[in-house]
């Protein structure tokens, strides 16, 4: 295996956006920059499934590694995948095209531009979840930012600018910390490579301002309590497919840093932290369901639960458990589709009614009821119904830390109760009722394009709420692997005090 | 077999789900009835089978969760507790789907009503089937879904979408009980399979758990959660709320869900756990206590309620609590032997129900009813047949149920068991007394309807006559005919073997001579009490509610449960959930944290440009400061 298929994966959108750059940009030639760009991601998409094919699940080391020096002496352009990587890549490769099949009706202007931007995240987002580097994840994981950045700035509703700002301001200010970090770990360490830096392991007196540098980081981006307040303004202002690249996608760079850094380097500071992470992730979960539940705004509802979400993922990974850390990433790539389908839902009603709040909405099922039937799917996907992908990772992730604790379990699963309340009382209110404004006597339902991205979220989405294994399969190795070593770290630490 | 028998509903539903108007309307109707009546013949041979030759399977389908220690597998177990549910659920839903041909004939969404109801089926039936508790979970949620759908079906009444919704979160607190239940199992037993549960079970009995710094017997609470579960579901005391709105669904689904199948799925589960349960006086007594609560609680209301349906459902509310104390008792068979007489009678009572408003034009108060008896006399017999085997008149089915019941509660021989056979008897007078009244309202005395000329009041279709008198045959006959198998002497191990299991052996005791014929005695009582009270002379009854008119609001308010819940838990969510977001969320942390940060930088930049000012002097002023400042520095030192 010599062909470099990882550097394939990222490099692929970046070329691909070279090309679109370099078109016309008259009204005819928007039309083909859209299919190059579908092209592209869908090719990418075909090879990240071949990826998913040859991978082997059953060793837990690193493969298709590739290393080659980059700065010489200090970093190397060293990227690789296990069981936990690979299935994040494929749902960034999966829910790309879906975006660039949605941007006809939702980007009015600079539609070239917006398809570049696109096209760069999606090869940053690969990148961040190969990246077996410090200094190159921190590359990958900040230059994230910048097209997000651009797609709610430019693109993005009449109060963009100053979310943009907000999104910039929040993620930045964690971002320098984590910078810090990575340079004093290349100081205390001698090296940035993370598989290096498993083997040696970091000195535990160090490991807890390393954990909170980098906390900080991904709380932010996570997000959790109390650094959430920048996501319901990024949703609420971004178009349909920025808010569905977020939600879907650059969320769960978070998660995974927790899982592939903070437990990886840091295993005697993450023991040591938990009561803090669940303490958050608590909140996070009553909290803003509590706070979605009021919301007018069906974008910022469908922000606040995801970060009631995001608070199962954070609780499940600081089990420490085979169900716990299975059950978050589980959770975060049905997250992922979910988030994005009911992103993509609101989309299709805001392109016809231009507006977002609930109580203008009502009744819609008479008139489209193909649309009833997905958003139900969907509904009942968050809500973590049984037969949905939802449903399996909440439980694994209940299971995992009811082990470690019964009474955040405990609390923990009121969230269940309060999602099922947010989320039908929400479908009812758009949905069911009598029309009561003549708006939405005008809507159509449901065309082509549209149906193709909602039934191909919906699919998997049934299809691994009852048939899982696949996805289980992947990361069980890696996953045990994770937590063997984490277990041995702990033990060594305990016994040299 | 079994595969046909659980898949072809499901088959059904997706067909005139997503087919339905191609297909149109009387193809969903003819697959949908066709396929859940091919299940309902083939659960009747697997039950006969279980009789005969002690049939016992458990097939897997296929693995589902498979994650470290924990291995679950969609499975179909079938042994003589869940053969017996089969029974009940597919012959039940076969007759609702004939049914509802008839009474849903001129909706425009009969196809996705139809298939609402297969789809129904199809959850019901894992959820008997299933071999684990994760699977039974997965059926749990599946017939309270399809139960949302069902209730909330005509989407434009403002009422049917708030009982929807409300049934579902009621259930669903119910449903955090059972899924905290099912940790605990994992946690202690290391797998949520019932057999490999089951067998670990004598092995744990002391073990403790903390929570919260106290110790629990972990059994113990384990069957309580469960318990919580089973409350939902079934409508129990405290988490009965949902059942009497649940009525704003079409009627046959209160006939199938709503009294029949789902609502008795937390006794199944309650019987299905007796391995666990027999194990746990505590739970058992705790069990019996919100038994016998909820079965008086529920006939209290009962008596005072106007609406036909709710009526109805306020006594399945309490046959259910009947059930539950039964198990509490330790007589698991009797409990199921009662649920599978109720779902005949109970379902002929909705289904006649149904009729009644389908012929008054959909009106559901009996106070506009009466004197139609003769105009629709196949509904009116069928209807007292229904009421008769409810009441537990002597020979028909319910009299063997209810009775037993009773009997079992007072040959338990404890306070709890006492007390239940007291609250028994008095519930069952009640019972007589508000059934007969809706009998007496709907069918006799004068015709109080405005809306409806009494010329138009007809009987039924024969697609909706026919099912009727089918159940009437069960209502009558299903009693006698299977209480031995059921109940009798040695039905512990001759019929239910390992399905059940019963740490003693059920008393072979005769209970004393006046309970045995107590019980009947009331119900014939009050046959005549009613008639005169309720028809003859009326005047009694309005004296007595004028006297005790403080009660009679209570009781017409449903004991306040409704408003009392709202006051507690509604309200201060949305309270709270306004001062998370507008004033943490908003005033806090986005005022002191992004925004006071930029304000802070922006006012700092503002003053910096104000030092700036682009004229010399003041530059030059600045300069001779700072230098004369650094002279003094230096001179003084």
């Amino acid at each position: 295996m010599n062909f470099p298929i990882l550097s394939s994966l990222i490099l692929l959108p970046a070329i691909g956006s070279f090309f679109i750059f370099f078109q016309k940009s008259n009204q005819n030639q928007y039309q083909s920059s859209k299919y190059v760009a579908l092209f592209i991601s869908l090719a990418n998409f075909l090879l990240s499934l071949y990826l998913w094919y040859i991978f082997d699940p059953s060793i837990h080391s690193f493969q298709f590694v590739e290393d080659r020096q980059w700065i010489i002496g200090l970093v190397n352009y060293k990227i690789g995948i296990d069981g936990i990587s690979i299935l994040f890549i494929l749902l960034t490769t999966f829910i790309t095209p879906l975006c660039i099949i949605s941007v006809n009706r939702t980007v009015k202007i600079k539609l070239k531009d917006f398809l570049i931007a696109i096209l760069i995240s999606e090869s940053l987002m690969i990148g961040v979840f190969c990246s077996l580097d410090l200094v190159i994840f921190y590359l990958f994981f900040e230059g994230g930012l910048i097209p997000m950045f651009l797609i709610i700035g430019i693109w993005g509703g009449d109060r963009r600018v100053y979310s943009a700002f907000k999104f910039f301001l929040y993620t930045l200010l964690g971002s320098v910390l984590m910078l810090i970090a990575i340079i004093s770990i290349y100081w205390i360490a001698g090296t940035t490579d993370v598989i290096k830096l498993y083997e040696i392991g970091i000195d535990a007196k160090f490991q807890n301002l390393l954990w909170l540098a980098f906390f900080s980081s991904f709380a932010v981006k996570t997000p959790m309590w109390p650094v959430h307040t920048w996501l319901p303004d990024a949703h609420v202002e971004a178009p349909t497919a920025g808010s569905v690249l977020l939600a879907a996608i650059l969320l769960k760079m978070a998660g995974y840093g927790f899982i592939r850094f903070s437990i990886g380097l840091f295993p005697f500071a993450s023991e040591y932290f938990v009561p803090l992470i669940f303490i958050l992730s608590l909140i996070a979960i009553v909290y803003t369901s509590l706070v979605a539940l009021m919301q007018e705004d069906i974008k910022k509802l469908i922000a606040y639960s995801s970060v009631a979400h995001m608070g199962f993922v954070t609780l499940g990974i600081f089990t420490f458990t085979q169900q716990g850390i299975e059950g978050s990433i589980f959770q975060m790539l049905s997250h992922g589709l979910v988030s994005a389908a009911l992103f993509f839902c609101v989309g299709v009603i805001y392109d016809r009614m231009n507006t977002r709040l609930i109580d203008k909405y009502g009744g819609v099922v008479s008139i489209m009821p193909k649309y009833a039937i997905v958003f139900m799917i969907f509904t009942l996907g968050a809500v973590g119904l049984p037969g949905t992908s939802g449903f399996v990772g909440e439980f694994l992730i209940l299971l995992g830390t009811f082990k470690k604790n019964f009474l955040v379990a405990v609390i923990a699963s009121t969230g269940v109760i309060l999602a099922a309340a947010y989320m039908l009382w929400l479908y009812k209110r758009v949905i069911f009722g009598k029309i009561i404004n003549d708006d939405v006597k005008k809507m159509i339902d449901l065309n082509k394009s549209e149906s193709i991205i909602l039934w191909s979220l919906a699919f998997p989405i049934i299809f691994f709420g009852f048939y899982p294994d696949p996805l289980l399969n992947t990361t069980e190795v890696s996953v045990n692997n994770l937590i063997d070593m984490y277990n041995n770290n702990l033990a060594i630490n305990t016994e040299n005090n | 077999m079994e595969y046909f028998l659980i898949f072809l509903p499901l088959i059904g539903a997706i067909i005139s789900g997503f087919f339905g108007k191609i297909i149109g309307h009387r193809n969903s109707e003819i697959i949908t009835s066709a396929f859940v009546s091919i299940s309902t013949i083939l659960s009747i041979f697997i039950f006969y089978n279980v009789i005969e030759n002690n049939y016992e399977n458990n097939l897997i389908i296929s693995t589902w969760i498979n994650s470290g220690s924990l291995n679950v597998n969609w499975a179909i177990k079938i042994d003589t507790l869940s053969s017996v549910m089969l029974v009940v659920v597919t012959l039940i839903s076969s007759l609702v789907h004939i049914y509802s041909i008839g009474y849903m004939s001129h909706d425009p969404h009969r196809s996705r009503f139809m298939s609402y109801l297969s789809l129904f089926t199809f959850a019901m039936l894992t959820l008997v089937t299933s071999d684990n508790f994760l699977q039974l979970f997965f059926g749990w949620e599946g017939v309270g879904l399809c139960s949302y759908f069902l209730i909330g079906f005509w989407y434009k009444k403002k009422s049917a979408n708030a009982a929807a919704i409300k049934a579902f979160i009621v259930n669903r607190v119910g449903d955090f009980g059972f899924a905290l239940g099912i940790f605990l199992i994992f946690y202690i037993f290391g797998s949520v399979n019932y057999n490999e549960v089951f067998d670990q079970i004598p092995k744990f009995l002391d073990n403790k758990i903390k929570f919260l710094g106290l110790d629990f017997n972990s059994i113990d609470l384990i069957c309580i959660l469960l318990f919580v579960g089973a409350m939902g579901k079934s409508a129990q005391f405290l988490l009965h709320t949902w059942l009497p709105d649940a009525m704003e669904g079409p009627t046959p689904v209160s006939a199938l869900i709503h009294a029949a199948t789902m609502v008795t799925a937390g006794v199944f589960l309650v019987v299905r756990c007796s391995y666990i349960f027999e194990y746990s006086n505590l739970a058992l007594n705790l069990i019996t206590i919100v038994g016998m609560t909820t079965a008086f609680f529920a006939a209290s209301v009962a008596l005072v309620q106007n609406d036909i349906k709710k009526i109805i459902a306020y006594s399945t509310c309490s046959q259910l609590g009947y059930m539950f104390f039964a198990t509490g008792v330790g007589a698991y068979n009797v409990a199921i032997f009662h649920l599978f007489t109720h779902a005949f009678f109970k379902a002929l009572l909705f289904l006649g129900s149904g009729s009644v408003i389908h012929s008054f034009k959909n009106e559901q108060d009996i106070t506009n009813m009466g004197g139609s008896w003769r105009k629709m006399p196949y509904t009116w017999i069928l209807m007292i047949i229904g009421t008769l085997a409810l009441t537990g008149f002597p020979f028909l089915s319910g009299y063997y149920s209810k009775d037993a019941i009773i009997e079992f509660a007072y040959l338990k021989g404890n306070t709890s068991g006492y007390f239940a056979a007291g609250v028994g008897i008095l519930t069952a007078f009640l019972t007589s007394i508000y059934s007969w009244r809706l009998i007496f309202k709907t069918f006799h005395g004068n015709y109080n309807n405005k809306n409806v000329d009494i010329n138009s009041i007809h009987e039924s279709p024969s697609i909706m006559l026919i099912p009727l008198i089918l159940l009437s045959i069960g209502a009558i006959l299903a009693g006698i005919i299977f209480k031995d198998l059921f109940i009798g002497n040695n039905s512990s191990y001759l019929f239910w073997q390992e399905s059940i299991k019963f740490l003693e052996p059920l008393s072979k005791d005769h209970p004393p001579f006046w309970i045995l014929y107590f019980t009947p005695f009331l119900v014939v009582i009050s046959i005549p009490i009613s008639h005169y009270v309720f028809l003859k002379n009326t005047k009694i009854l309005d004296s007595l509610i004028e006297s005790n008119k403080s009660l009679y609001k209570f009781l017409q308010n449903k004991w306040y449960f409704d408003e009392a819940y709202d006051f507690m838990f509604v309200k201060p969510a949305k309270k709270i959930g306004i001062f998370f977001w507008k004033i943490i969320d908003e005033k806090t942390i986005n005022k002191f944290g992004p925004d006071g940060i930029s304000k802070v930088i922006k006012n700092f930049s503002i003053r910096a440009v104000k030092l700036q000012s682009g004229f010399i002097y003041q530059y030059a002023f600045i300069m001779l400061l700072g230098f004369s400042i650094l002279l003094t520095f230096f001179i003084i030192q």
